[in-house]
């Protein structure tokens, strides 16, 4: 390719008969180019602004000390608040508390069978076996998230808890949770220096230990950008559960009854004519969840580079 | 060996080495039928150019090569008279101790806990006093004691190349092992960290017996009691260090004490 | 030693584990497909037709599979320029600059934003942008959904991308700029046959996301079981008829329902996997 540029910049000197680039054109070009790649970045950046700014707008205002502690309003009671010009009462705690206790318990879940298999794969490496499992953890990354819905109603809906319910929400969620858990476990682990491991091994200690005392602490870092990453990803996820967990209009905690979900409830509101002005303060509140989580897991993981 | 050798003549002898022979995958020898003996209380340095084998001769004392399964050890290695392979490795370990090249304390831990760190690995429990008394007593005994008795409990990122080395010992030294075994322990330090490491050595002796690999020849003659030359695996010459440097018996060895390769 | 051999075979048990869990749901979705598969056999592949009323019920899937193809090769199309540039802008012109960590992290963050939420400024702000331009009478269809999926999708392009042009040699670079190269010759014959593959393998994987989606898709594409007629007509991706259509299937739908989800994991799966394979071989 060296030998192509070397043609085109000889193409200068050309006699006038041939078709040459002259370095003005090359630099005219250049300049296009350029202005095209920040006009087509600036696009892509102003969608973040765009969206953020669409929620905060519209959302900030429904937001009050009711959204926090009351439970989403029936529909009638909208429809009233509505057609006598009231803005709708209620909130979305039904919503946060059901959101919190399904990743809570998917948390539960995931995170030990997450760091075991990590640490598994840590260990065992190069062998042939890990491979296999590392392209089974690859695979089930990319499975979308509304088949992974099927499969846990196939699994926990209908033989299990006979209808929606939380265990079946919670199964969903740490389905999804699992490999980003391995495999930020495994990479962290990996960073810590070979001969940390060995001072602990010199001093006699089980190898069970050196993983639970020295490997695992001096990787908490990642461990923790892996989680909180997951749960970010989770806490967004409405497909999932739409078809294990579906819904409920009061705070439950029993396992095995269905619970509602802000997204859920967000997906509810826009489903019915009559609550569609509180899905803007919902969705605030689920971004700007969601986007914290994001920035704290990145800001822990750029502390750390220091 | 030679005839100089001092194998038959080391007393008392703490450590043996019987037919050892260590290899890295399919026939690649990196220690080839070594057999020796260590004296008790001495330091003996083991010498040789680069890839001889005596780091991977170090590493199986303490079977630090169970770690990787493709290295291979065969032959006898005993402590006083106990087979170490018949040892657990844990046991084994409280008994000989490892300080490595690069220091490397804990660093989540602080400095008082690195110290005890041998103890909490494994899960022994000691009372406060107990503690205490072994953080002090293992720190005064690096002579780092006064260095860093008011920041015992924070973390020792703050401590230069030679302090966390001396650091290292102290841990090491905590669980009052009977043999120290040291990989170049000071070839990542400047001179003046690596003097006070010398001297502690040589203060240490007394107590304990220091089995010290060295790419240095002027520490191993400066500090060693005994010193033994190893080259392509082989274990060349073993011997006082007085008598290995200035009457060496193996033209080998000669070629390495003059410089002839490193 | 006792507690090493535990630990060996925790660990084991905890990776045999993971691979029962995933055989588990293969071999679920192909248990609920089942009573569909038998009933339609292979047509239902190729069928379009899409009829729940009881005692006629026939099911296919075609619809949904162009569906899906539309939205997610449009959109993949859509983004390419979008996610091509931002790499350059974050990897090459400003790379190593605080912009370029700000434009980064920004581009970062549109992958963390829920779905839905996507779906509900899809459906409020961009929609209602469509009608007014006369493109559609009421904003639903192949097009918007494709615009969505594209924004959606970008980040997922664009982080393997910039590794890769980063990871280009500098003296590669250099060699060009001593020629007298300007900076689009450099990037166009030496960073981009260097980084091929790499940013190959991200859009693939990014194609991989969209065909994934399901609720902003859900929210857009007018939930018609036919095949899109324009590009901007209204259709059924695979991910959203499931969603749509999952609460009052039963039986025979339902099954058709999961047939559907098999089909979807399989082509997400081996998309994803030639998108990695790609990566396997660049290392």
């Amino acid at each position: 390719m060296i030998n192509q540029l070397s043609i085109l910049l000889k193409k200068e000197k050309a006699s006038s008969n041939v078709i040459y680039f002259s370095m003005n054109e090359r630099k005219i070009k250049n300049s296009f180019f350029r202005i095209g790649i920040i006009l087509f970045s600036l696009v892509t950046i102003s969608m973040v602004f765009m969206i953020v700014g669409t929620l905060l707008y519209k959302g900030y205002h429904q937001i009050n000390w009711a959204f926090f502690t009351q439970v989403a309003p029936d529909t009638f009671t909208a429809m009233m608040a509505k057609s006598s010009g009231q803005s709708i009462p209620g909130g979305i705690v039904n919503g946060i508390t059901g959101s919190v206790y399904l990743v809570l318990i998917a948390s539960l879940i995931a995170i030990p069978l997450g760091v075991l298999i990590g640490v598994f794969l840590y260990e065992n490496g190069k062998k042939r076996y890990a491979g296999i499992i590392r392209d089974i953890v690859d695979i089930l990354q990319g499975v979308p998230s509304i088949v992974i819905g099927l499969i846990v109603y196939i699994w926990v809906v209908v033989p299990i808890t006979k209808g929606y319910s939380v265990f079946a929400g919670s199964v969903a969620l740490a389905i999804m949770m699992l490999p980003l858990i391995i495999r930020s476990t495994e990479e962290s682990l990996k960073m810590v220096p070979e001969t940390l491991k060995e001072a602990a091994i010199a001093l006699g200690t089980p190898y069970y230990k050196v993983i639970l005392k020295v490997l695992i602490p001096s990787s908490i870092t990642g461990l923790t950008t892996g989680i909180l990453l997951a749960v970010s990803r989770v806490l967004g996820e409405t497909a999932p559960l739409m078809l294990t967990t579906l819904g409920n209009p009061a705070i439950n905690w029993n396992v095995s009854k269905p619970v509602s979900a802000v997204p859920l409830l967000i997906w509810q509101f826009y489903n019915d004519p009559n609550m569609v002005d509180l899905i803007w303060s919902s969705t605030l509140f689920l971004m700007a969840f969601v986007l914290v989580l994001n920035l704290l897991s990145k800001w822990i993981a750029a502390r750390q580079k220091r | 060996m030679k005839t100089n050798d001092i194998n038959n003549n080391i007393t008392p002898s703490i450590l043996s080495i019987e037919n050892l022979s260590i290899g890295y995958g399919e026939d690649k020898l990196a220690v080839k039928d070594v057999t020796t003996r260590f004296k008790k209380n001495a330091i003996t340095a083991i010498m040789g150019p680069s890839g001889c084998g005596k780091t991977t001769l170090l590493r199986a004392i303490n079977r630090m090569h169970e770690l990787y399964p493709n290295i291979v050890c065969k032959g006898k290695i005993k402590l006083f008279d106990d087979d170490i392979y018949e040892m657990s490795t844990i046991d084994l370990r409280k008994e000989v101790g490892m300080v490595f090249q690069r220091p490397n304390p804990f660093p989540t831990m602080s400095i008082y806990e690195n110290v005890i760190a041998g103890y909490k690995l494994n899960g022994i429990k000691l009372k406060r006093s107990e503690r205490d008394e072994i953080v002090e007593t293992s720190l005064k005994n690096v002579t780092l004691w006064d260095e860093v008795k008011n920041s015992l409990h924070k973390k020792g990122n703050f401590l230069s190349g030679g302090q966390q080395q001396r650091l290292c010992i102290a841990r090491t030294l905590a669980f009052k092992p009977k043999v120290i075994l040291l990989d170049e322990p000071t070839s990542a330090l400047d001179p003046i960290a690596t003097s006070k490491i010398e001297d502690l050595l040589v203060d240490l002796k007394k107590d304990y017996t220091i089995i010290m690999v060295t790419h240095n020849m002027s520490q191993a003659a400066r500090i060693s009691d005994n010193a033994m030359f190893m080259y392509l695996g082989e274990l060349i010459e073993y011997n006082s260090t007085k008598v290995m440097f200035t009457n060496p018996g193996d033209p080998r060895t000669e070629a390495y004490l003059t410089g002839k390769f490193g | 030693m006792n507690s090493d051999k535990i630990l060996k075979y925790s660990l084991f048990s905890a990776s045999l584990l993971i691979v029962l869990i995933s055989a588990a749901m293969v071999f679920s979705l192909i248990k609920g497909s089942m009573l569909s598969f038998h009933e339609f056999g292979w047509k239902f592949l190729i069928s379009s037709q899409w009829d729940p009323t009881q005692g006629r019920e026939q099911y296919g899937a075609m619809s949904f599979i162009v569906g899906t193809l539309l939205t997610s090769v449009l959109a993949l199309i859509i983004a390419v320029p979008m996610a091509f540039s931002t790499s350059l802008f974050v990897a090459e012109y400003f790379k190593n600059t605080p912009l370029a960590s700000v434009v980064g992290t920004l581009v970062d963050l549109l992958a963390g934003i829920p779905s839905i939420i996507y779906g509900l400024w899809g459906f409020y702000i961009l929609r209602p942008f469509i009608v007014t331009l006369g493109l559609s009478p009421q904003g639903f269809g192949i097009f918007t959904s494709a615009l969505i999926l594209a924004i959606m999708i970008v980040p997922y392009a664009t982080s393997l991308s910039n590794s890769t042009i980063m990871m280009v040699p500098n003296d590669l670079k250099e060699a060009a700029y001593s020629l007298g190269a300007t900076r689009l010759e450099v990037i166009w014959n030496v960073i981009l046959p260097n980084a091929r593959s790499g940013i190959a393998a991200s859009y693939i994987l990014a194609l991989g996301r969209a065909l994934g989606e399901t609720l902003a898709v859900t929210m857009l594409i007018g939930n018609e079981n036919v095949i899109p007629t324009s590009l901007f007509g209204t259709g059924n991706t695979m991910a959203s008829v499931i969603a749509n259509q999952f609460g009052e299937a039963r039986g025979l739908q339902l099954s058709a329902l999961i047939e559907i989800g098999l089909l979807l994991f399989v082509i997400t799966t081996i998309i994803n996997a030639c998108g990695k394979f790609i990566i396997k071989k660049m290392a």
